[in-house]
């Protein structure tokens, strides 16, 4: 009797299930949800697909970058780019700031990678002032004060409020699950399999074959490129761009550290659960202004001394829970 | 004249980056550890002198006499608190808690201070200069930063080389196990490390309030500074991160002569050209 | 008969999973030097480390001069009176070579070895003394190494491969030098791959098999036979 070799567990299946219910009913909430909720819902996309990201960064890959704003500004800057100064439907433009993001990833690894551990990490965030420093300086772009869309090129990603509306929601949707699902597929690839083994031995995993530079290069680029998509829904969703906003470390840096690190770094099923955690404290802190950061941030570092691999990671280990199971497991065929 | 006088300004800013930097490369010497909220911890100090002056009305120099002993107090429990409790072959946690400790300090000292900036004042000391060739004249503050920095850096070598302290901040980093096996205490070592690190820092953060307005949010940039001085330096080397605090100054410099907007960034620029042909730095030591 | 120095009562010691030492008990007297051979793996770099507390052991006592050292951090075994001479000499590179002993005599207990006993005992270190420590050769940074160890008047001299990557006249040469080390009332217990060697310096010896002792006694009174099945466990 041969034995089975599963990848998925129950507690997975069922998860899985719940997904495909709870994908169909966010879909179709621009007919029973107002646009409110459509926002709300479009904002945790973005810090979902944001966190999963990161995650993977750093959780996998062992890239730990305080500069991804870099990303999210800069594909940001594109979509309003082509849409003032090209003419581009502002739609069109997303995929294209995903693809430009990806490209200037390239040089700029090339020259954050020079840099080792924390260097690497202020390293990034070097890169990311030298955007918004130079982005700054683009009065075409509006400088400083930023810009603001047109209601004529608004209009071209649909006609009415409603559609437009729903149409940024939608990409929102895309993205968020999009970047899970796309995270999740490449932890369970063979890439995924040469970064676990990097992650578990760096040495011997150079000695087994695995380029573990080329492989970090490629994710690194490849999630600069989702993040360039994430800032390019923000620029839909805000119609208004600054420097500032856009290339916050705050907005897009902290806040995800914090989403990750209090969720569980170094698993799949961390950044959402860090995500609905944010989102639950913004409800009930937000009000307390700078407070609510201080709280925040004594919340990671309290995480980080007693139980560093947050709060998913301390289910999982309690008990034996995977709902994104990326390894193998054994199922014997022979019960005795 | 005025880029002469812009490349004189820039070398003596150079000895406040170097104070920045180099208490950060002391940290990262004895245990590889890089704090993200160094740079906010510069500000808190001068927030700290701040509060005693307002209290005792004492100049801000003199301040120090107070400021640098509850900073090294500060260190140390920092040290023996939190990152004593994190240091270890994973570089994440001990990165992530720093990380935490900069929202932590940025926030507090936001809603315990407001957003408004504020400065020390020394006195007519903080603008009277000499002239050494006409059209060119030196301050005398940037003058005592640079040479405290020189001084700073002397003393920290002379520790690190020719007191038992040193021996000891060495002997740890080089191989923590067999220190322990020489009666050392690892998580007393890293403390007075720290100790000494934020001391330096205090200096640094009194200056720093001297010359220029400070509010809650200084002190990434300033981190950002230290850092870029140390790379352009050269890891493992204070005399080298003094040379980087030069250049990055002049680089600031001359650029805001082409335009007040480009300062910083000329700066960062400069940073990233020495990355990009010389990534070691100029004169590196050891290995990052 | 006074109480023997060192007592090991039921040692127990695991690196994660795998477990290195299966309660261990023996004992060892003020004045001895013991051998303690085996094959790779079977324990003696962990007993060392257990001794001087380097590894935490799971279960089991260490009893030196009558106290339970078992749960003490290394710092404070040191100042108890024991002191490692590391596999592989393990110098501090950042340091010279004076810089290393005196840093070895930091926990300043009392006795005969000082810095100026030291460089007669070792001529070669007071002519290289600021050089940097990494910077001898492989039997002078042995020196240093042994040096540093007895900067701090131990009463229990461990001695960890000795004969590691060492030129075998080097190796003589220091094994010469022994008898003046552990001649002054130290008690020593030396891991060495060469068991000739060993039980040659050695008043016991004690032969680990896989975490067990398989054999142990006076060099002197087991045949040679005897001892390579102890030590491949045959």
């Amino acid at each position: 009797m041969s034995d089975i070799i599963s990848r998925s567990t129950l507690a997975s299946k069922l998860a899985g299930l719940v997904a495909l219910v709870a994908i169909a009913v966010l879909i179709a909430a621009p007919w029973w949800g107002s646009v409110a909720t459509e926002r709300l819902i479009g904002e945790f996309m973005v810090y979902l697909a944001l966190a999963s990201l990161w995650n993977l960064l750093a959780g996998y890959t062992g890239l730990v970058s305080v500069g991804q704003q870099s990303f999210v500004g800069f594909g940001a800057y594109i979509v309003f780019s082509l849409a003032l100064l090209a003419g581009w439907n502002p739609l069109y433009a997303v995929p294209m700031a995903g693809i430009a993001t990806a490209l200037i990833a390239i040089p700029v690894a090339k020259l954050v990678f020079r840099l080792q551990g924390a260097y690497f990490a202020i390293g990034t965030w070097v890169v990311a002032e030298v955007f918004r420093l130079g982005f700054a300086q683009m009065s075409i772009l509006g400088g400083g004060s930023g810009k603001s869309m047109p209601a004529n090129v608004v209009k071209q990603i649909a006609e009415t409020k409603f559609w437009r509306e729903a149409t940024i929601y939608w990409l929102a949707i895309a993205i968020g699950i999009g970047a899970l699902a796309m995270v999740y597929a490449l932890l369970r690839s063979r890439i995924g399999l040469a970064l676990t083994a990097i992650r578990d031995n760096e040495t011997a995993s150079v000695s087994l074959g695995i380029r573990i530079e080329r492989v970090k290069y490629l994710v690194y680029v490849f999630v600069a490129g989702m993040t360039g998509l994430v800032g390019a829904l923000f620029a839909l969703q805000k119609i208004r761009i600054t420097p500032d906003a856009a290339f916050s470390v705050n907005d897009w840096t902290a806040f995800v550290i914090f989403i990750v690190v209090i969720g569980g770094i170094g698993t799949i099923e961390g950044p959402i659960f860090g995500t609905i955690i944010y989102f639950l404290l913004r409800e009930f802190l937000a009000d307390l202004g700078s407070i609510y950061l201080l709280i925040l941030g004594a919340l990671a570092i309290g995480v980080m001394l007693t139980a560093p691999k947050g709060i998913w990671g301390f289910i999982q280990a309690r008990f034996n829970l995977s709902l994104f199971p990326t390894g193998f497991r054994v199922l014997s065929k022979d019960k005795s | 004249m005025d880029w002469v006088n812009a490349i004189i300004q820039g070398i003596l800013i150079g000895g406040l980056y170097a104070l920045f930097a180099a208490g950060l490369s002391l940290i990262f010497g004895v245990m590889r550890l890089v704090n993200i909220a160094h740079g906010d911890l510069i500000v808190a100090t001068a927030y700290l002198a701040w509060v005693i002056i307002k209290a005792t009305g004492v100049h801000p120099l003199v301040s120090l006499i107070f400021v640098l002993p509850i900073a090294a107090f500060i260190g140390y429990w920092l040290q023996i608190g939190i990152f004593n409790r994190v240091l270890g072959k994973d570089i994440l946690p001990p990165l992530l808690v720093s990380f935490g400790l900069s929202v932590i300090i940025q926030n507090g000292l936001l809603a315990t201070f407001t957003v408004d900036s504020h400065k020390l004042n020394a006195g007519v000391f903080e603008t009277s200069s000499f002239e050494i060739l006409p059209g060119i004249s030196i301050g005398y503050f940037p003058l005592l930063m640079f040479f405290t920095a020189i001084a700073v850096i002397i003393a920290l070598q002379y520790m690190f080389y020719h007191t038992s302290l040193g021996r000891a901040f060495r002997a740890t980093s080089d191989d923590t196990e067999v220190a322990l096996l020489m009666g050392l205490d690892n998580r007393k070592v890293y403390a007075w490390a720290m100790a000494i690190c934020l001391a330096v820092v205090a200096l640094a953060g009194v200056f720093l309030a001297i010359r220029s307005n400070f509010d809650p949010f200084m002190g990434p940039g300033r981190l950002i500074f230290g850092f870029e001085a140390v790379i352009i330096g050269g890891l493992g080397n204070l005399w080298g991160t003094l040379i980087g605090g030069v250049i990055l100054g002049v680089a600031q410099g001359l650029g805001a002569e082409l335009d007040p907007g480009w300062q910083v960034l000329a700066g960062h620029l400069a940073f990233l050209l020495v990355l990009a042909i010389r990534p070691r730095g100029l004169f590196p030591r050891i290995a990052g | 008969m006074s109480e023997p120095l060192l007592t090991i009562e039921h040692l127990e010691a695991a690196y994660g999973d795998a477990r290195a030492l299966h309660g261990l008990d023996f004992s060892l007297n003020a004045g001895e030097t013991l051998a303690l051979i085996g094959a790779n793996g079977a324990g003696k770099s962990t007993l060392l480390k257990s001794i001087c507390g380097l590894v935490s052991n799971k279960s089991g006592r260490i009893l030196f001069k009558g106290k339970d050292i078992a749960g003490l951090p290394a710092n404070e075994i040191v100042k108890q009176g024991i002191a490692l001479v590391p596999e592989g000499r393990r110098l501090f590179p950042s340091l010279s070579v004076e810089e290393n002993l005196i840093l070895g005599g930091k926990v300043k207990r009392s006795g005969h070895w000082s810095l100026d006993t030291i460089y007669s005992l070792f001529p070669i270190l007071k002519e290289k003394r600021h050089a940097p420590s990494t910077s001898l050769s492989g039997g002078q940074q042995q020196m240093v190494a042994i040096g540093r160890a007895l900067m701090s008047n131990p009463d229990l001299l461990l001695l960890d491969e000795l004969s590691l990557g060492l030129a075998p006249i080097i190796i003589k040469d220091i094994y010469e030098l022994l008898p003046k080390i552990t001649g002054n009332g130290v008690t020593a217990i030396l891991v060495e791959q060469d068991v000739t060697r060993a039980l040659h310096s050695a008043s016991h010896f004690i032969c680990l098999q896989e975490g067990h002792i398989s054999l142990s006694g006076d060099p002197k009174l087991h045949t040679r036979d005897a001892i390579t099945r102890a030590y491949f466990g045959t």
